[in-house]
C-alpha cells in the first residue's frame, strides 16, 4: 500500500479523508413532448463505496459511460445524489447546503480533462489562479495575492512573469499546469483529477504525471484520480477501483490488482492495453470479452458484465455478485 | 517489385494570416502491397496532414509540393480532381478518427455503405445493398440485414467504426489510410477494431497506412514505422528494429515517456524536456535540438538529413558530438 512518508497529520490519522458509502446517482429519463412523464432512469452510479486516506492516490478506472465522472461530480456536490453517504474528514457532508459546502469545497479541488475549455479565455492566467483566493476570501490584500500566485506558478513549473498572459498563449501541457496551480491555491487536502492527462501528448503527459507525484510528496495531497488509461493509473496510484456500468467490480492495491486481477473485466482491460513491444504476445480480444458495453438505462440483470463475460455461468444471469475479499483484492464475481 | 505507394519529398504549406506555415516538410516513404506502415507522432507532427495530402483532401488553403505521390505507377498529384475522385473510396479508401462525425446522420447505414459501390462499381441499388449486408457481416455486426435500415445514431461508437471499415472495404481497395481509427474508442473496443482491421486487410491483401500517436498500437499492428516530428520524418525502420534499438533521440524519448504496464510504479517517469516546437518558428538546425539531451553545436545550425543507418532503416540525426 502507500509506501511513501505520510504527511504530518493529527490524531485523526486513521479516519479516512474521504469515505463514500453506497453512492447512487440516477438520472431520470422523460418521455412525451407535452406532458413529459418519467419513464425510467439512467443508473450512472449504482451503489459505489470506497475510502481515500490522506496523502494517498486512489484511482478509478473504467471505460466511457461506467459512471466514473458522475461519481466524482456527486462527491463534489455538483450533481444531486440519489442515495448513499459521503463523509469528508469525519464529517457527513451528504446533505450539506451550498453554503455549508463552501468551507469543504476549499479542501477538495478539481483538475479537469480539457485544458482548452476549463480555463476562461478572457482572463489572464494570474487572475485565473487567483480566482479561488478571491472567491473564498483567502488572500484579500492584492500584494499578498500576487505573491501567492507567483509562488503557485513556480510550484507547478511556470515562470511567474507569465501571469499577465492569456490561456491561448500556452500549450496544452502548460495549461494543465495552470489548472493544477488553480486547484492548489487554497491548499486542498484532496484533488480530484478527472482524466487530467488524457488530452496530452505522451511526452507532456509524463511531465504532468511527474509534477502530480512530486506535489503529492511535498504537500501531502490525496488524489482521486479518474482515468480510462490503465498504464497511467499504474504509475500514479496506491489503490485502484475498477468500475463497470455504475458498479465497482474490483478494488485493491495497485500491486495486487496488476499482479493478479480477479475479475474477468479487469483481466480483459489489462490484456487489451497494447504494449509498446512488438515481441509481446497479445491474446485475441475475442478470448477476453465479447461485444460492447450495454446501456446504463437497461443494465443487464444479475452480474452486469455477464453478456460480455467469457466465463459467464447460469448463476451470473440471475444473481448480482457482491464485492468479496479474494486474495489481495476485492472482486464482485461469482467465479472468485 | 515496385512499391504500391511511393511518396516522394512531399511538402504541405498552409497559408495563414501570419504567413506560410509548413506543416509537412520533405516527407518520403513507401508502402509495399499488403504491408502495414504506421506513421507515429504527437499532435502537430504533420502525420494527419500527410495522409490528407496524399488523398488530395486538403483543399485550397494548402499547397502540396514535391516529386510526386506514385500510386501503382500513377502520380496522384498530377491527377485532375475528377480522376482523383475515381480513385478515392475505390482503390484507396479512408477510415477517419471520428466515428461520430464521419457518417451522414440523415442517411441509413445501408445507403452509405452502398454509395461507393454504386458510384465506383456501377452496381444497381438492390445489388449494392445486398453487397452492403455482406460487408456488415464481414465486420461482425450481428443482424446485418436489419441494421442496414438503421441510422448512425442507433449505433454505438465501436459499431460506427465498424461501419466505416465496411465502407472502406466496399470496393476492395489496394490501400487503406486509417487516421487514428480507434482513438475515440474504449480500450477493449479498440483491440476488437484493430484486430478486425488487421484480419480484413490480410484477407484482401490491401496495404494499410495506420496513423497513430500510440506506440503500443504500432508495436502490435504495424510492419514498418515512420516517426514524425515537426513536419519531418526523423526515423523509419521495421517495427522490430525500431523497438529493439531506437536510433533517433526523439524516438528514444517517446518510448521512455510512454507509460507502460510493466515498469516500476510510483517512480518519476522519463520525459522529453520542453514543449513541442511552434511550426511557424522552427529552429535553424535540427527541430528537435532544443529538447534533445544529446544536442551539440552542429545540431543548432545544420539540419540533419535522413541517412541510412543500416539496411532498411534511416534516421535524421548528427549523432553525439
Amino acid at each position: 500500500m502507500a509506501q511513501r512518508e505520510m504527511p504530518d497529520v493529527n490524531a485523526a490519522a486513521d479516519t479516512p479523508l474521504l469515505r463514500v458509502e453506497d453512492l447512487k446517482v440516477h438520472f431520470p429519463v422523460y418521455a412525451g413532448a407535452i406532458l413529459p412523464r418519467q419513464t425510467g432512469s439512467v443508473k450512472a452510479v449504482d451503489g459505489v463505496s470506497f475510502e481515500i486516506r490522506r496523502g494517498e492516490t486512489f484511482a478509478i478506472v473504467g471505460e466511457s459511460g461506467c459512471g466514473k465522472s458522475s461519481m466524482a461530480m456527486a462527491v463534489l456536490g455538483m450533481l444531486p445524489k440519489t442515495s448513499g453517504r459521503i463523509i469528508f474528514d469525519g464529517t457527513d457532508i451528504t446533505d450539506f447546503s451550498a453554503e455549508r459546502m463552501r468551507p469543504i469545497r476549499r479542501r477538495m479541488q478539481t483538475v479537469f480533462q480539457d485544458p482548452f475549455s476549463s480555463l476562461n479565455p478572457r482572463m489572464k492566467v494570474g487572475d485565473i489562479i487567483a480566482e479561488p483566493l478571491v472567491v473564498h476570501r483567502a488572500a484579500q490584500d492584492p500584494g499578498a495575492r500576487r505573491a501567492r500566485v507567483a509562488e503557485l506558478m513556480a510550484l507547478v513549473g511556470l515562470l511567474p512573469q507569465m501571469a499577465h498572459r492569456y490561456p491561448h498563449e500556452f500549450s496544452g501541457g502548460q495549461r494543465q499546469r495552470i489548472s493544477i496551480a488553480r486547484a492548489l491555491a487554497l491548499e486542498p487536502d484532496l484533488v480530484i483529477c478527472d482524466e487530467a492527462v488524457a488530452a496530452l501528448d505522451v511526452s507532456i503527459q509524463a511531465q504532468i504525471l511527474n509534477l502530480l507525484m512530486d506535489l503529492q510528496r511535498r504537500l501531502g495531497l490525496a488524489y482521486l484520480f479518474i482515468s480510462h488509461d490503465l498504464s497511467v493509473v499504474r504509475h500514479i496510484s496506491d489503490r485502484i477501483g475498477v468500475m463497470y456500468l455504475g458498479r465497482m467490480v474490483e478494488t485493491g492495491s495497485r500491486e495486487a490488482l496488476f499482479a493478479s486481477p480477479q475479475h474477468p473485466y479487469t483481466q480483459a482491460l489489462l490484456a487489451a492495453v497494447p504494449v509498446p513491444d512488438p515481441e509481446a504476445v497479445a491474446p485475441p480480444p475475442s478470448s477476453l470479452l465479447r461485444g460492447e458495453p450495454p446501456s446504463a438505462r437497461n443494465p443487464p440483470a444479475g452480474c452486469r458484465f455477464h453478456p460480455r463475460c467469457v466465463h459467464a455461468m447460469p448463476k451470473c444471469k440471475d444473481e448480482e455478485p457482491a464485492l468479496r475479499h479474494h486474495g489481495a483484492t476485492e472482486a464482485a464475481c461469482h467465479l472468485v | 517489385m515496385t512499391a504500391l505507394l511511393d511518396v516522394r519529398d512531399l511538402s504541405v504549406t498552409f497559408r495563414t494570416e501570419h504567413g506560410p506555415l509548413r506543416a509537412v516538410d520533405g516527407v518520403s516513404f513507401q508502402v509495399a502491397r499488403g504491408e502495414t506502415l504506421a506513421i507515429v507522432g504527437e499532435s502537430g507532427s504533420g502525420k494527419s496532414v500527410t495522409a490528407l495530402a496524399l488523398l488530395g483532401l486538403l483543399g485550397n488553403a494548402a499547397t502540396v509540393e514535391g516529386a510526386g505521390v506514385m500510386f501503382d505507377d500513377c502520380d496522384l498529384t498530377a491527377l485532375t480532381p475528377e480522376a482523383m475522385r475515381r480513385i478515392r473510396g475505390n482503390r484507396i479508401a479512408m477510415v477517419f478518427q471520428e466515428p461520430m462525425s464521419s457518417l451522414n446522420p440523415v442517411l441509413t447505414v445501408g445507403e452509405q455503405i452502398a454509395e461507393p459501390i454504386r458510384l465506383h462499381k456501377k452496381a444497381s441499388k438492390a445489388e449494392a445493398l445486398r453487397m452492403a449486408a455482406g460487408l456488415l457481416e464481414k465486420v461482425s455486426i450481428p443482424d446485418a440485414a436489419a441494421r442496414l435500415k438503421e441510422y448512425p445514431h442507433q449505433f454505438s461508437g465501436g459499431m460506427r467504426q465498424r461501419v466505416l471499415i465496411a465502407m472502406a472495404l466496399a470496393c476492395q481497395p489496394a490501400l487503406i489510410v486509417a487516421d487514428e481509427p480507434t482513438t475515440a474508442l474504449d480500450v477493449t473496443v479498440q483491440a476488437q477494431i484493430l484486430d478486425l482491421l488487421r484480419q480484413l486487410t490480410r484477407e484482401s491483401g490491401a496495404a494499410l497506412v495506420l496513423i497513430t500517436h500510440d506506440l503500443g498500437v504500432v508495436a502490435r499492428y504495424a510492419d514498418r514505422v515512420a516517426v514524425m516530428y515537426a513536419g519531418r520524418i526523423v526515423e523509419s525502420a521495421s517495427v522490430r528494429d525500431l523497438f529493439r534499438d531506437p536510433r533517433h533521440p526523439y524516438t528514444r524519448g517517446l518510448m521512455a515517456s510512454s507509460p507502460r504496464l510493466a515498469v516500476e510504479a510510483k517512480t518519476a517517469m522519463a520525459t522529453i524536456a520542453g514543449q513541442p516546437p511552434d511550426l511557424a518558428r522552427l529552429p535553424a538546425g535540427c527541430s528537435f535540438a532544443p529538447r534533445c539531451p544529446d544536442a551539440h553545436a552542429r545540431c543548432l545550425v545544420e539540419r540533419p538529413m535522413l541517412e541510412v543507418v543500416s539496411p532498411g532503416r534511416v534516421s535524421a540525426c548528427h549523432g553525439p558530438a
